[in-house]
């Protein structure tokens, strides 16, 4: 059995703000919820499938009862967990049971305010005791992937700053973008290092906001009003040290997703027109588009450079609203937006400037925890039909 | 410093009592599988490759090579260096160097355990030999 062809998003919705003190992390929910019912043109009454993530306050049920959504119609939920790319594992998710008639019309939203304030801490897992003294954070995590991909391949500082570069060639055009402005390759090695050999401008925004989708089944999406999007693959993996046997920082869970999707949909990472690539730090773009296969393990440094990824000018347009590291990051959760994106992509309707003529196959992929520690990842390939 | 951070008492539970009960007394443990040989951390009854439960506590040398690691500039508490060390039994653990400069971390660099106190059992850190 595939998902191949089997569902479609038939609505999208990315929050406007970025920083919202004066609303609830629920409220965010219910505005992304009522964003992409109406962008697709259906009722919040014939939602029958809901997916949410950490982020929903409370989880499915509460977040349930506080939309109002339709209980005597809803009849599937999924509450699958795994950070930043839960939401392109929902979206997998959401082709399976609608494949499988469980539900027809499923809504997945994400939202929160890390910008506002201070993310309640993951829970523990059984590594706490060996692990949660030393401090890992997001920044220090991916900077030991960087590092040591120096070490392996001779990646440069310079090569990771071609993909913030590109990132804010996009964001220019966009009007919701948190940095609007151009930055240069040397603006990046100048701004204050983080957590070797990451720089600030290595890193994503931190943005209260988040979206949501409608993904449904063929037939109701052709009696919608909107272009034709649906998913043609996906995939799922997940990775850790696994008791300290072969560490290798220098690849993700993105080798086992991103095969299973392109080979579910039956095609190749050189027939991708648009790639909507998880970048809250540089180093995740280069990893994963070394994962995917875009290029060779340990070429990612050559491939981003001299603007390969900024859309008319390189070969891999990618993240054409500006992306984490320009536009937003809502609840530090990058899988939404990605597909958003993409979706908007395969729709023409990106801003003229970054939009990819002809853009019929695009991805969207994404990585969840921390890759220098443990993480998930998702990717999602989608088709205008 | 590295040395001003507080650093949390180990919650302990039974499956991992004995290497906090070693580490009291300046004994960095590891588990070895004795069906497939492989050793592992941080410690499960249960072998993760190959999922016998004839796993045994071990005393490894303490002595291992950086990995990888990362300076952490921007912190409350001064900076700090994570990373992992990969133990001459095989393992990698990750950890904090400290008691050294910081900038002159490398990878390749051999490192021994040193142990620092909590409120509870001390915990293992890694320091250049």
């Amino acid at each position: 059995m595939t998902i191949k062809g089997k569902a479609y998003i038939a609505g999208i919705y990315e929050h406007p703000t970025r920083h919202a003190p004066d609303k609830s992390t629920a409220q965010l929910h219910a505005e992304v919820a009522k964003g992409a019912i109406e962008d697709a043109g259906i009722s919040k009454d014939d939602v029958d499938g809901y997916f949410c993530a950490g982020d929903a306050p409370g989880g499915a049920w509460p977040m349930v009862d506080y939309l109002g959504l339709n209980t005597k119609r809803l009849r599937h939920v999924d509450s699958t967990e795994t950070g930043g790319c839960s939401y392109i594992i929902h979206l997998g998710h959401a082709a399976e049971a609608i494949a499988a008639g469980k539900c027809s019309i499923a809504l997945i939203t994400l939202a929160g305010k890390p910008r506002t304030g201070a993310m309640p801490p993951r829970a523990a897992g059984a590594e706490a005791d060996f692990e949660s003294a030393y401090g890992a954070t997001t920044h220090n995590a991916y900077g030991m992937c960087a590092m040591r991909h120096m070490h392996d391949y001779g990646t440069t500082s310079e090569q990771l700053a071609w993909i913030k570069v590109a990132a804010s060639h996009h964001a220019q055009y966009n009007p919701h973008a948190m940095l609007k402005d151009v930055v240069t390759v040397e603006d990046v090695l100048n701004s204050p290092m983080i957590s070797d050999p990451l720089h600030r401008m290595d890193c994503c925004v931190v943005s209260d906001g988040g979206g949501a989708l409608i993904v449904t089944t063929p037939e109701i999406a052709r009696s919608l009003k909107k272009p034709l999007v649906r998913l043609v693959g996906h995939g799922e993996a997940m990775k850790g040290p696994r008791g300290g046997k072969d560490l290798d920082l220098t690849y993700s869970a993105g080798v086992w997703s991103g095969p299973r999707a392109f080979e579910e949909a039956g095609i190749t990472p050189k027939d991708i027109k648009y790639a909507s690539i998880y970048d809250s730090f540089t180093i995740t773009v280069l990893m994963q588009l070394e994962d995917l296969g875009f290029c060779r393990k340990g070429e990612g440094g050559k491939f981003v450079a001299d603007g390969n990824l900024i859309s008319g000018v390189g070969k891999l347009p990618f993240n054409t609203d500006g992306g984490g590291l320009c536009s937003n990051h809502p609840v530090n959760r990058g899988g939404m937006t990605k597909i958003i994106e993409a979706v908007r992509q395969l729709r023409g309707e990106a801003h003229p400037k970054v939009q990819v003529p002809n853009c019929d196959l695009a991805i969207a992929h994404g990585t969840g925890g921390l890759l220098g520690v443990r993480h998930a990842a998702s990717t999602a390939i989608l088709e205008r039909v | 410093m590295s040395e001003a951070r507080k650093y949390p008492a180990p919650v302990t539970n039974p499956e991992t009592a004995a290497f906090w009960d070693a580490a009291k007394s300046g004994r960095f443990m590891i588990k070895r599988c004795t069906a497939c040989g492989e050793a592992h951390y941080f410690p499960r009854s249960i072998c993760p490759f190959c999922y016998s439960d004839k796993t045994v506590w071990e005393e490894a040398s303490g002595e291992g090579t950086i990995y990888t690691y990362s300076l952490m500039r921007k912190s409350p508490t001064g900076p700090y260096a994570i990373g992992y060390v990969t133990l001459k039994e095989g393992p990698s653990v990750q950890t904090n160097f400290v008691d050294c400069d910081l900038e002159k971390l490398k990878i390749g660099q051999k490192v021994k355990v040193v142990f620092k106190p909590t409120d509870g059992a001390p915990l293992p850190f890694f320091t250049p030999v």
